[in-house]
């Protein structure tokens, strides 16, 4: 664990300096979602697993993941939303980047890509399981409940779904503007096993959380994990804004000094 | 055209394996044939247009071949954003396949016809779409599909086609009668209905007739090039919404290739009075069925 607690911390250091080069936003997104983003690809997932990030906004979390993890370059990493770069804001299509099968951003089309490419190892007899990241916006879309009860209905058991469950969407909190809640019961109705984490921000829950998955189940998968948006810098935690906000000077170096004290 | 496809696809996917039949809860009476061959690779998802597409370009990324059925703008337009994303711009082999294109589906009305989908379809990366003339013409249409190996739509109509006019080898232009006054250039099975308006003509060999099958058109045949050159009069007909269908992609070579013709277009006007009918009534009002086509032929031969 104190292993991934270093790569944590480079990938940290990586996504802020990466933004603030950038002078882009969506840096509370990529840090919800990486400790989870680090517990699949340095513990849970093997060679011939998938990923799909469906929450195509935490690219970056996910670029500094496949870079940490030798799937892409440290100089490819260095190209993150300049013009004729591949690591654009969102994950590039066409299969243009090592490791990214299918490029998103637009919300709810990983959990039917994920769900397809778990359905195909029935038919290629490969041994693979489908990991896919989905975030409360993306259960606010049809098509992802479309997915769900195919997943369901098929009993696609080497399907994993995790929600980044961060309570916060686009323009205001989840619960004001498309109540998800009870969310464990809708995964229950819609015939996937369902685990919860209360801090998917803690890589050792994460751990425990995975240990606990029966993948013997028939049933898909879904680890709903409690995050906090903006995870780990004070003045970004469970704030909307950095969804979209850049940082100045002086919050680049208050974030720096957070990560490194 | 539907059983002519069933029978086509029960029978490649015996020999391909890498053949995944997805539909969106639609088939009765036709696709029967294709469940029983295919076994588990057949797939009832449900009504659910959108996970079937993008489920689709998750197989096809495992290198399976899979084709989604419904009716055609259930096929096209409620998953658009699947197909353009998930398919088009991934280049995914996804065989789409619509039932029932133009005013096919007659009196089920506005939600069944599909007007606009090629416009859709082939403004998106990497798709080409095919378009049968005739009900014979479909498992040739398949194999080219086939053979293309990247994202295509199948559109699917009704077309009996006299034997002497049914070419077997597909092409993307066909001209399939010949005349030297005119020439008539239509889009799939509504070419048909050109040929019956120039049965009514007391010379049938007065015009160069060809099916388009394949959109958006990446070239005019030389066939074609020559045919206008000579007649220098153009009759085009498309059940398709004017807006990015066979007129316009046509126009574009003529002005690139300097052809100048006398032009007549007819193509599908939506419902100019509010009300539905069968596909021969739709096609009247937009003056695509043969009468209205003769009289529009006989104005082309007036003008000098």
């Amino acid at each position: 664990m104190k292993e991934l607690e270093i790569y944590k911390k480079e990938c940290l250091l990586e996504i802020l300096r990466l933004y603030k080069k950038a002078n882009a936003g969506h840096i509370a997104s990529s840090l919800s979602c990486l400790d989870i983003l680090i517990f699949l690809y340095f513990r849970q997932m093997s060679d011939q697993d998938h990923f799909i990030l469906s929450k195509g906004h935490a690219a970056l979390g996910l670029y500094t993941v496949l870079a940490a993890s030798g799937k892409i370059s440290q100089d490819e990493l260095e190209t993150f939303y300049e013009d004729g770069a591949k690591l654009a804001a969102h994950p590039p299509c066409s299969g243009l980047l090592n490791g990214i099968v299918f490029g998103t951003g637009s919300l709810g089309h990983g959990l039917s890509l994920a769900a397809g490419k778990a359905l195909s190892t029935r038919f290629t007899g490969k041994n693979a399981k489908v990991y896919c990241l989905l975030s409360d916006g993306d259960c606010n879309e049809g098509s992802t409940w479309e997915a769900a009860l195919f997943a369901g209905h098929h009993k696609l058991n080497n399907l994993i779904v995790i929600i980044d469950n961060n309570g916060l969407q686009g323009f205001g909190s989840t619960i004001d503007i498309l109540d998800m809640t009870p969310m464990k019961s809708k995964w229950d109705a819609f015939n996937f096993d369902v685990y919860l984490v209360e801090n998917g921000n803690d890589l050792k829950s994460l751990q425990q959380v995975f240990q606990s998955v029966q993948f013997d189940n028939p049933k898909p998968k879904c680890i709903i994990a409690k995050t906090i948006k903006g995870s780990g810098i004070s003045f970004m935690e469970n704030k909307m804004e950095w969804h979209y906000l850049p940082m100045t000077d002086e919050q680049y170096s208050l974030a720096i000094q957070q990560i490194t004290s | 055209m539907r059983k002519e496809f069933s029978r086509t696809i029960a029978s490649i996917s015996r020999d391909d394996s890498r053949i995944i039949f997805l539909t969106g809860d639609l088939g009765f009476m036709a696709l029967e044939g294709v469940r029983d061959v295919m076994g588990s690779r057949f797939i009832n998802v449900g009504v659910a247009e959108q996970n079937m597409i993008s489920l689709a370009a998750g197989l096809a990324s495992e290198g399976l071949i899979p084709f989604c059925y419904s009716i055609a703008p259930f096929a096209v337009l409620r998953p658009a954003e699947q197909l353009r994303l998930d398919v088009g711009l991934h280049n995914m082999n996804v065989k789409i396949v619509g039932n029932g294109g133009g005013y096919g589906y007659g009196i089920m009305g506005a939600t069944h016809h599909a007007l606009e989908d090629i416009a859709v379809v082939s403004s998106f990366q990497n798709f080409h779409c095919y378009i049968p003339y005739c009900n014979e013409d479909v498992q040739g249409t398949v194999q080219a599909m086939l053979r293309y190996g990247g994202p295509s739509y199948l559109r699917l109509g009704f077309g009996v086609v006299p034997p002497s006019l049914f070419k077997t080898d597909f092409a993307p232009i066909r001209k399939i009668a010949s005349g030297d006054k005119l020439t008539i250039v239509g889009l799939g099975p509504v070419v048909l209905n050109a040929w019956k308006a120039i049965e009514k003509l007391e010379d049938h060999s007065l015009a160069d007739l060809f099916a388009v099958s394949e959109m958006p058109l990446t070239q005019l045949s030389e066939e074609l090039m020559i045919s206008l050159n000579r007649t220098k009069k153009l009759l085009v007909i498309e059940e398709h919404v004017s807006r990015g269908g066979l007129g316009e992609n046509l126009a574009l070579f003529m002005v690139k290739y300097q052809l100048n013709c006398q032009f007549i277009h007819r193509f599908a006007l939506g419902y100019p009075n509010g009300l539905y009918g069968s596909q021969d009534y739709h096609q009247k009002l937009c003056g695509l069925d043969s009468q209205s086509l003769s009289a529009d032929i006989q104005t082309l031969l007036r003008l000098s």
